[in-house]
């Protein structure tokens, strides 16, 4: 067995993995995608449900969950990871976009985790100088090693949200319950009991290509969606260069490969737990 | 009053944030859900433009759709200077024209092979790349021969003109398109050109420069 060969990466294939927002998909006809590098094609059925096949043709396990198509080319061990907060009455659920980006999976959850970048890439949004200094915060691998978590992230952002209207320490709660998906919690900027939620699900399409799912489901009865998407798209476009050219696109998981700084805890978490899972795809491996 | 129909990641609504910045003319901004919504294709926004494309600029009443006629309008009558879009120059408005033309076949490539990698349109990738590395080429044997002459910018020596203005945005942001700009050293000297003139703006995709040295 060739164990470079990601057609091996049996823990991926078993994920669930998004294929677009259902919104999108029941806008048009059937059509075909790739996952893993494989030909699926999504076929509409009556009453806005789905079939999912595989290169070969046989019909793939799938689901839909918040306000996305999921399939899986294996044979998922557990279920779908859990936002209960997509459920509650008063949220506004929509997908901010679709965006193709020529990286890894790995390396887009990786810098969605990263606060130090923010003063300098979404200046005048989510940081500003002078205020780089990314506090210390708590990261661990909770939910029987299912999810990597961290909290107390704490960061000055001067334009936090489409409704914010002036700058303020914001606090985030990042989970990683999947490894090509990542859950921000943000506290809302007019009600400080609530927090909102954003989820980046990537399609893994090769090991360096990702489609790039924005879930938000925010508290603000207020915003139109065109303006919620707006300014969700500005910053994950802020992204898209910084994620097109990084090198390798790949994300390597050897510990040597790339030096961390303190700040960097959750990147250290999370690349150890992609290990440790045994997820190959999209990452350099550790040598031996 | 100005209002500007704008979508932020469009090089051709950025185009008109950029003179408006440059010459301080205050405008409001009305979002429109390029996408994924599909907005500029809805009926209402159909009998502002109906070939359905952002930009549109209403300008007290007066609408106008194209983002290089919307940059001639702007600069004929914001710019008290008039160098920007100079009338008085028949030689000079031909070249400015001819350009604007020249950005509208960058739209056509460039902008057509980064909305094929960014948001799915189906088209056909390699023709629209070499489209655009057949433009670039033209486009920077035109500088490398004008900066040996002394001249800055692509029609004029010392101060832009609306065809800068018109062809960056699109150069800019190439390489979501998968077009690299490393061949192309006398653009990437004129991209940092005109990231330091004043008043310039950034969009999403596009980060600033620093002095120049």
């Amino acid at each position: 067995m060739n164990s470079s060969d990601p057609s091996h990466d049996q823990v991926v294939r078993d994920e669930w993995h998004v294929l677009g927002a259902l919104e999108d998909l029941s806008a048009r006809p059937d059509w075909d995608t790739r996952l893993l590098g494989e030909k699926v094609s999504i076929r509409r059925k009556a009453g806005n449900t789905f079939d999912v096949l595989g290169k070969d043709g046989a019909t793939l396990q799938s689901q839909q969950r918040y306000g996305y198509l999921w399939a899986s080319l294996g044979t998922p061990a557990r279920p779908l990871f859990a936002i209960p907060e997509f459920d509650e009455p008063d949220r506004r659920n929509l997908n901010a976009a679709t965006f193709g980006v020529h990286v890894s999976a790995p390396r887009a959850i990786e810098n969605f985790l990263d606060m130090g970048h923010f003063p300098f890439v979404h200046t005048d949004y989510l940081g500003v100088e002078p205020h780089t200094e990314v506090k210390e915060y708590d990261v661990q691998v909770t939910n029987d090693g299912h999810e990597v978590l961290a909290r107390r992230c704490r960061f000055y952002q001067p334009r936090a949200s489409s409704v914010a209207e002036q700058g303020y320490e914001v606090e985030y709660i990042y989970r990683v319950p999947h490894p090509y998906c990542a859950v921000l919690y943000k506290a809302n900027a007019i009600d400080a009991a609530r927090m909102d939620v954003i989820g980046l699900f990537l399609q893994p399409v090769d090991e360096e290509h990702v489609k790039a799912n924005m879930l938000l489901s925010l508290i603000d009865d207020a915003s139109s969606d065109t303006t919620i998407r707006a300014f969700q798209q500005t910053i994950f476009a802020q992204d898209k260069p910084i994620l097109e050219n990084q090198i390798p696109l790949k994300l390597p998981l050897d510990p040597r490969a790339e030096m961390p700084a303190k700040s960097d805890a959750s990147s250290i978490t999370y690349r150890r737990w992609l290990r440790q899972r045994g997820v190959r795809y999209g990452t350099v491996a550790a040598s031996a | 009053m100005i209002t500007l129909y704008d979508y932020e990641l469009s090089g051709n609504c950025y185009k008109l944030r950029l003179l408006m910045s440059i010459l301080g003319v205050k405008f409001t901004p009305r979002p429109v859900d390029f996408y994924p919504g599909r907005e500029h294709k809805s009926e209402a926004f159909l009998r502002l433009n109906p070939l359905g494309q952002v930009p549109v600029l209403d300008d007290g009443g007066l609408i106008l759709r194209d983002a290089q006629a919307i940059l001639v309008y702007l600069a004929s009558k914001y710019d008290p200077s008039g160098r920007w879009y100079p009338r008085e120059d028949a030689a000079l408005l031909g070249r400015i024209a001819m350009w604007l033309a020249f950005a509208d076949q960058i739209t056509a490539t460039a902008s057509a092979a980064r909305l094929h990698d960014g948001v799915f349109y189906e088209l056909d990738i390699d023709k629209a790349r070499a489209g655009a590395h057949a433009l670039f080429r033209i486009l920077d044997e035109h500088f490398w021969f004008a900066e040996q002459t002394g001249d800055q910018w692509i029609c004029t020596r010392d101060h832009p003109t609306i065809a800068d203005i018109a062809c960056f945005p699109y150069v800019m942001l190439s390489e979501e398109g998968g077009i690299p700009r490393l061949p192309y050293p006398a653009i990437r000297r004129w991209t940092d050109r005109v990231k330091r003139v004043p008043g310039f703006v950034v969009m999403s995709g596009i980060f600033p420069t620093g002095e120049a040295v």
